[in-house]
């Protein structure tokens, strides 16, 4: 195989300059629609885009690099940054690698409070996509709705995990601190308020006429495609395939809940907006039946205050908000892991972009982007 | 020997002045409504801080624009960058002439003040495309093309619709077309023709880029569009000129379908104001509830149903008049 490693993607590809019926134009770094840092490369002809390549590399933080020099507990805050929206999965899939590879078993309160709080986190994510997504569509007032919801519920973590956004309250073999009945009775009335409030939402944004026109039949991503990426998560449900972690490689107690997988055949843009808003409903379930099945115990396993696994290396999946998180460990024997590599779903998920918005106008391309859920720093790791 | 002023230049002026002042207080006026409207609508309080409910915020954020430094691109050309915001915001005090806001309050007593008016507010796209091309950025030359093809889409039905009222009071004059409807609701044209109202408030949503119509500057989409380039007054003067234009069409609106200074009683400018405003306030509560459509959208709302509407529209005003 040959590589061409002479200059970068943006000399290669685009220094010729555009044709003479076509532009270039650059979306990003600082962009309104891309949520972040991302940069998107666009040619265009008129207002049809010919061309997106998106440039990463904006927000390189060196996770894996960092796991390789810290000891095993001393990563554990990294992994809340990696995706700050759904920090609770990324501590999962790190804590869930090394308590595999050490052969740790997880008492039953701690797992419990690790679903409760997990899910309340996806349900965070999924509301403040909501909100950015019809923001990217034009419709500003939705976002703060959503962000009426998720107050609620960061009120709610705060209470168990210490902070607000980047969390890191998991700990290898159990999590930081117990649920209190403050914290349970405010998840009931979470769980109580919010099927009201996505009644509304559907009222008031998905029936719309304006946005079910922006959304349907936009950025069709067929299962091939879905498929030749890798792309997992709610864009590979929205594309008809039911392939959930937490159902396909049962970890945890997930085998424990009655939850369905919601897909959508649309394959569109409309699809995996739907598919969003039905797991919202579906976590809310897990949450409840969670509740309901609680029972006492120690949240904390008995684990050495050095953790040295021994040699050998795993790998652990859990299904984030965006799609499978996975973690690939490996171990030499000592203090400090000897290799992290992260399988983040949002860099999946991007590379689709640049097939699915070929021929597509600018403003469905943003559409698609949004639809995606892209979490920049997800992507660059 | 003192030189007499004639009567009508000494009302003109006055006039102008008044204009003048009540534009700019306007202006602010109703950009603290929308954000106040903005904030309700989003259960939050909006701008409160400065003077009562936040009411002298804007007059801050005015002062600040104007202290602000006025940047123009490397490559722009300046003369067109420049002449582009104040080429927004000129025609704006024109179109106040014609318009009585009661009896006897107006400008300029117009034989054709309906043309004036179309006339004048066709002068805006011409802003906005040199706007566009002046900053020699891409962003705006879209947001400028954007606004085009989307002016001449619906400059159509506009002035269909208008037509169908010219037909039916036989008159370019806005105060003998509101002198021919009645002061109760059920004598004004609205009655008469619902669907050329309809018509006209979409084509003046659009007229005046405001949501779902916003393409020319679709903020997701194209950053700021035609406007991205222009810092402090340049940015202000596109702002004053938005908000100067809604006044406008909903003025034309009132005075052409909703019967102008009448009322079920107490006749008056109060009565005009108050419609003025309501559909203003209409236009921003639609503002803050609807996505923005897509560019083909909004060319095949107009070309493939605003036109043949308005024209079966104009059809049905010439049945009516010769009945």
């Amino acid at each position: 195989m040959n590589f061409n490693l002479d200059g970068d993607f943006y000399s290669r590809n685009f220094q010729q300059g555009p044709t003479e019926n076509t532009m270039i134009l650059n979306l990003g770094p600082q962009h309104p629609s891309t949520h972040g840092v991302l940069r998107v490369l666009v040619e265009m002809d008129g207002e049809y885009i010919l061309r997106a390549e998106p440039v990463l590399g904006y927000l390189h933080r060196m996770h894996e690099k960092m796991g390789e020099s810290k000891t095993y507990n001393q990563f554990i805050p990294n992994m809340g940054r990696v995706d700050y929206l759904h920090a609770l999965a990324w501590n999962w899939a790190y804590v869930g690698a090394v308590e595999q590879l050490m052969g740790i078993e997880v008492p039953e309160r701690a797992e419990y409070v690790r679903v409760i709080s997990c899910e309340l986190n996806r349900i965070m994510s999924h509301l403040l996509w909501w909100g950015a997504y019809v923001m990217d569509l034009g419709g500003f007032t939705p976002i703060l709705y959503a962000f009426d919801d998720r107050e609620r519920a960061q009120d709610l973590l705060q209470r168990i995990t210490g902070s607000r956004l980047t969390y890191s309250s998991f700990r290898i073999g159990g999590v930081i601190q117990d649920m209190d009945d403050i914290f349970l009775d405010g998840v009931k009335a979470f769980c109580a308020r919010m099927p009201e409030r996505l009644k509304m939402y559907k009222n008031l944004v998905t029936d719309n006429f304006i946005f079910r026109k922006r959304c349907e039949e936009i950025g069709e991503i067929p299962v091939e495609m879905a498929r030749k990426y890798g792309a997992t998560g709610p864009v590979l449900r929205g594309s008809g395939v039911a392939y959930d972690v937490r159902r396909a490689e049962p970890y945890s107690i997930y085998d424990r809940f009655d939850f369905s997988i919601p897909t959508q055949d649309t394959t569109d843009a409309m699809g995996r907006y739907l598919v969003r808003l039905d797991e919202i409903t579906q976590s809310l379930a897990i949450i409840t039946q969670a509740v309901d099945q609680l029972s006492e115990g120690p949240i904390r396993a008995k684990v050495p205050k050095v953790i040295k696994p021994p040699k050998g290396e795993t790998y652990f999946a859990v299904e984030g908000a965006r799609g499978k998180i996975g973690v690939f460990l490996v171990s030499d024997g000592s203090n400090v892991p000897y290799r992290i590599k992260l399988r983040s779903p949002s860099l999946s998920n991007l590379s689709l972009f640049s097939e699915c918005a070929k021929g597509s106008l600018l403003a469905d391309a943003i559409s698609i982007l949004g639809s995606l859920d892209l979490v920049i720093p997800e992507i660059d790791r | 020997m003192i030189p007499t002023i004639p009567m009508e230049m000494l009302r003109i002026i006055i006039f102008t002045v008044a204009i003048i002042l009540f534009v700019s207080v306007n202006a602010l006026l109703l950009v603290w409504l929308e954000r106040k409207l903005a904030g309700h609508f989003q259960v939050r309080p909006g701008p409160f801080e400065v003077g009562p409910h936040g009411l002298l915020q804007t007059v801050c954020d005015g002062l600040k624009l104007m202290g602000k430094q006025l940047v123009a691109p490397a490559g722009a050309d300046k003369r067109l960058f420049w002449a582009a915001p104040i080429l927004a915001f000129a025609p704006a005090f024109l179109c106040f002439l014609p318009i009585p806001f009661g009896p006897h309050l107006l400008g300029m007593d117009f034989e054709t003040g309906v043309i004036l008016i179309l006339a004048f507010t066709s002068l805006g796209v011409l802003a906005t495309i040199l706007a566009g091309w002046g900053s020699n950025n891409k962003f705006s030359l879209l947001g400028a093309s954007r606004a085009v093809s989307q002016a001449v889409a619906y400059e159509v039905p506009l002035l269909i619709t208008v037509l169908g009222v010219v037909m039916y009071s036989g008159s370019l004059d806005f105060t003998s077309i509101i002198g021919q409807q009645g002061s109760w609701p059920w004598q004004w044209n609205v009655m008469l023709q619902p669907l050329g109202f309809l018509i006209f408030f979409v084509c003046s949503l659009a007229e005046c880029n405001r949501a779902p119509f916003d393409l020319p500057e679709a903020e997701s989409e194209l950053t700021a569009g035609f406007h991205t380039e222009y810092s402090g007054m340049g940015f202000g003067l596109f702002f004053f000129a938005e908000y100067t234009n809604m006044v406008i069409t909903s003025s034309m609106c009132t005075a052409l379908f909703l019967g102008g200074w009448h009322g079920p009683f107490f006749s008056g400018w109060w009565w005009f104001a108050s419609k003025v405003y309501f559909l203003i306030f209409v236009m921003m509560w639609m503002r803050w509830t609807f996505p923005r459509v897509r560019f083909d959208q909004l060319l095949n709302l107009s070309w493939k149903w605003l036109i043949p509407l308005a024209l079966i529209n104009l059809f049905y005003v010439a049945v009516l008049v010769k009945l």
